[in-house]
């Protein structure tokens, strides 16, 4: 039953504020400990450490909006990075075609995890853990476990440069978050997204076609993937096999601090970029606070589990005899 | 007067239920056609098959005199059909406005006109007389407020048919007189409408045509004013043959359980009644009429706020479901595909998943020759239709599920026995079997607490009934109160609030 008073935590995290206050909240207890954290340079070098996990959580959100789940992405990111450098060295694309083919093959690979999930009816979880298996192998027997590197400098450019104090690879982010904002919040399939995630059987009888909204998650989230691949085969100027290993775990925990919830139908874009920046502020502050990264890895997974906890309490998961169904 | 709609000897069957045997219904341009019968009697499914959400297996239905075949709601949408579901159905965290142009919103360009949703919504919305910020999330209205938006969607796709299920089951008096204008404004449009309502008095003051509907059967139609309310009670309720019933009663025993002035804030007010040994105790009452509440406060799945229940003279406070089953209670409950049973499990495993707790172990392993004999003889003694006790659960028919739920319950010897709706969804057949198994359960000295919206059922089956409206205990008809017909109207009178009244 729902209460017509909601608590002031509620409210903030209905309105998405909740995760920005947490991003001050990380970034104040920080400086404080190091006045380094806030010095332009790190902030732009922030930016651009977390571009590649926010434009991997942007899609993300859809995905986690439907309800589903995508644990495929770093996998894919490293396919796709794979591809695009090998069809740009050894075929001799174009540098922008190479990057086409690299974000085409993140795409593909939503649509094949999509498809097992809306006609295959396998859940998320199992189609896109398949997913993350096969795309790492596809990526070791294409490049035989060696990196690609010796591109043409041009392909590298989005993972480096910077456009002032900005790099690249934020504004990329930023962009995609604004652009994900709008088609969420302005568009027909935003608004059928959110419904589908919240009630599908209200959906459904709306008129709503969930294979194809199912789809269109996979797919979003396969092609920025694919994207982030690029990124990264800038940022390292080679292409590397077993990059993005366990980069799925930093994602879903943006997205999750960023108030989405793992049952769907709750979050957003804003939400999500707040919490990819506390992620990486938290990786950032750790290491210049030079804690080992074995703290910091443990360190993360209990920040995510920490999102989890509150989120299910905001749902009332904890409260004690609930009606049926409730 | 056109004829909008019509259906034709139209059959739905379900894995062990024949819930549709040849329906046919019609109803005219501006005409309101009730639809009344009791839970299960095949309402909400003949308004599925309207809706497009499930597909007949017999029979046709026309549009306005042409055939319609649908492959989903979306289909049924496009042809006018309007569905208000009894559920509420809102995406909670949508917005009002969302909600109810949901999968038509208004466009400008690739975008959504947020200014016309809004405002189309807020005009649909004060056509009621309330006030409600379209703006809001659907979640944070309440169930009364929530109910109207699901009538505002419905009335938004210009629908020329429109079925309300138990549209004013949350409305406050004041909404339901505004909903009331709503659908006559509907009619002088021309708008059919199909009213599915418990609420008699509602029926008759709104309805042109009344249909009833018993046990998947059309049991007669007429036009309202040729209808009393008596004549519409009795037709629900039936004759049926007493072969169904196999009971032979007996003086009732010992006090087993004895409840007093129980009480869960906003769910059961104030229930007090005993149960004894060799008694059957049936429980009627509409859906959310705190039937179930009560069951799941007495094996401790729910906390309550006052009162006391004592078993067999003793005082006690469950607190879970083996706090009861430790004091001999136990529940079988209602649904038995996501409650009753584990289904990809044999029968085996099911029959001894209680009684496990209680022993038949050798060491610290399961005995398995004694888990199969256990489950051997209980497939014996109920009559359940199975190859071996490795079957799974999965693969019997409704009825045979419902007994192996029982055998479950039964390996622990509990002494009082709560079933919720055990004959819900099986075929005639089984369910005889089933009230066979009850009687020698009550003969044997078992007491027995039956909820049931089966009405001919817990009068052929109860020493005594209690009736159940608003988490009230509202009355107790003890057995042989009056001839069976009239008791039963009486019965249905007290759990719908009152035909006199009206």
């Amino acid at each position: 039953m729902p209460e017509k008073t909601q608590s002031f935590l509620a409210t903030l995290r209905d309105k998405g504020w909740g995760s920005v206050l947490l991003l001050f909240a990380v970034v104040g207890l920080l400086a404080a400990f190091h006045p380094g954290v806030l010095d332009r340079q790190n902030m732009a070098n922030v930016l651009a450490q977390s571009a590649i996990v926010g434009v991997c959580a942007v899609g993300m959100t859809f995905v986690l909006l439907s309800g589903g789940i995508d644990l495929s992405v770093g996998s894919v990111l490293a396919l796709a990075g794979a591809v695009g450098a090998w069809t740009c060295k050894e075929l001799g694309l174009p540098v922008p075609l190479a990057w086409a083919v690299a974000v085409l093959t993140g795409t593909l690979c939503g649509l094949a995890s999509g498809s097992l999930v809306a006609f295959g009816r396998v859940p998320p979880f199992m189609a896109t853990l398949a997913m993350l298996a096969a795309a790492r192998g596809g990526t070791l027997l294409l490049t035989q476990g060696y990196p690609v590197s010796g591109l043409p400098p041009a392909f590298y450019t989005p993972g480096w440069a910077s456009v002032g104090p900005f790099p690249v690879s934020g504004l990329v982010f930023f962009g995609l978050a604004l652009a994900a904002w709008v088609l969420l919040q302005r568009t027909p399939f935003g608004t059928h997204l959110r419904a589908f995630g919240d009630n599908p059987e209200t959906a459904r009888l709306a008129g709503l076609s969930a294979p194809r909204l199912t789809l269109s998650v996979y797919a979003i989230s396969g092609s920025l993937a694919g994207l982030a691949g690029v990124l990264m085969v800038g940022r390292l100027w080679s292409a590397q096999p077993n990059v993005g290993m366990g980069l799925e775990l930093d994602v879903i925990a943006a997205v999750v601090l960023g108030g989405a919830s793992l049952f769907g139908g709750v979050g957003g874009v804003g939400g999500t970029v707040a919490g990819v920046l506390i992620m990486g502020f938290l990786d950032n502050g750790l290491r210049l606070l030079a804690i080992s990264s074995y703290v910091q890895q443990s360190v993360k997974g209990l920040v995510f589990i920490g999102a989890v906890l509150l989120d299910l309490a905001f749902k009332g998961y904890y409260r004690k005899g609930r009606g049926r169904d409730a | 007067m056109t004829l909008l709609l019509e259906m034709k000897n139209v059959h739905k069957r379900y894995p062990g239920v024949h819930a549709l045997k040849g329906i046919s219904y019609s109803l005219r341009a501006g005409e309101l056609h009730a639809l009344v019968g009791e839970n299960g009697a095949g309402k909400s499914t003949l308004v599925k098959v309207l809706g497009g959400v499930v597909a007949p297996d017999e029979g046709e239905i026309l549009i306005r005199g042409e055939s319609a075949r649908w492959s989903g709601p979306g289909d049924a949408i496009r042809a006018g059909v309007g569905i208000i579901h009894q559920e509420l159905s809102l995406a909670p965290h949508l917005t009002v406005a969302e909600n109810i142009y949901l999968g038509r919103e208004p466009k400008r360009g690739p975008f959504i006109d947020g200014r016309k949703l809004a405002d189309d919504a807020t005009r649909l919305v004060e056509g009621f007389g309330v006030g409600i910020d379209v703006k809001r999330r659907a979640g944070t209205l309440s169930p009364g407020e929530q109910q109207l938006v699901e009538i505002a969607k419905a009335i938004s796709q210009n629908v020329s048919i429109l079925a309300m299920d138990e549209p004013t089951s949350s409305l406050s008096a004041r909404e339901t007189e505004q909903l009331f204008r709503v659908i006559a404004g509907l009619r002088a449009s021309g708008t059919g409408i199909i009213y599915i309502s418990h609420h008699l008095e509602e029926v008759f003051l709104l309805a042109d045509r009344i249909s009833v509907l018993r046990d998947g059967e059309m049991a007669g139609s007429a036009d309202a004013k040729e209808l009393t309310p008596e004549r519409v009670v009795s037709l629900m309720v039936g004759r049926q043959i007493e072969a169904l019933y196999p009971r032979t009663f007996r003086d009732p025993g010992a006090v087993l359980l004895d409840v007093r002035g129980l009480s869960r804030r906003g769910v059961l007010e104030g229930v007090s009644f005993t149960l004894r040994s060799d008694e059957i105790l049936g429980v009627a009452g509409l859906v959310g009429s705190g039937r179930t509440e009560l069951a799941r406060c007495l094996v401790g799945l729910d906390p309550f706020d006052e009162g006391e229940i004592s078993v067999e003279g003793t005082p006690f406070t469950p607190r879970s479901p083996g706090d009861a089953l430790d004091r001999g209670i136990v529940l079988v409950p209602e649904d038995r595909k996501r409650q009753g049973l584990f289904l990809n499990r044999t029968i085996r495993d099911n029959t001894i998943a209680m009684r496990l707790l209680q022993g038949l172990r050798k060491g610290p392993f399961v005995d398995r020759p004694a888990s199969e004999s256990l489950a051997g003889s209980f497939v014996q003694r109920l009559g359940v239709r199975c190859r071996s006790v490795f079957d799974s659960v999965f693969s019997l028919s409704g009825g045979n599920q419902q007994k192996v739920a029982i055998a479950k319950g039964l390996a622990v010897s509990p002494k009082i026995l709560i079933l919720d709706e055990p004959t819900r969804g099986v075929d005639v057949g089984a369910k005889a079997e089933i009230h066979q198994i009850m009687n020698d359960l009550a003969a044997q000295g078992m007491g027995i607490l039956m909820i049931s919206s089966d009405l001919p059922e817990v009068l052929g089956m109860s020493d005594a009934v209690l009736v159940f409206r608003d988490g009230r205990c509202v009355a107790r008809f003890p057995r042989g109160e009056g001839a069976q017909g009239t008791l039963g109207e009486r019965v249905m009178t007290a759990a719908t609030g009152g035909i006199a009244n009206a």
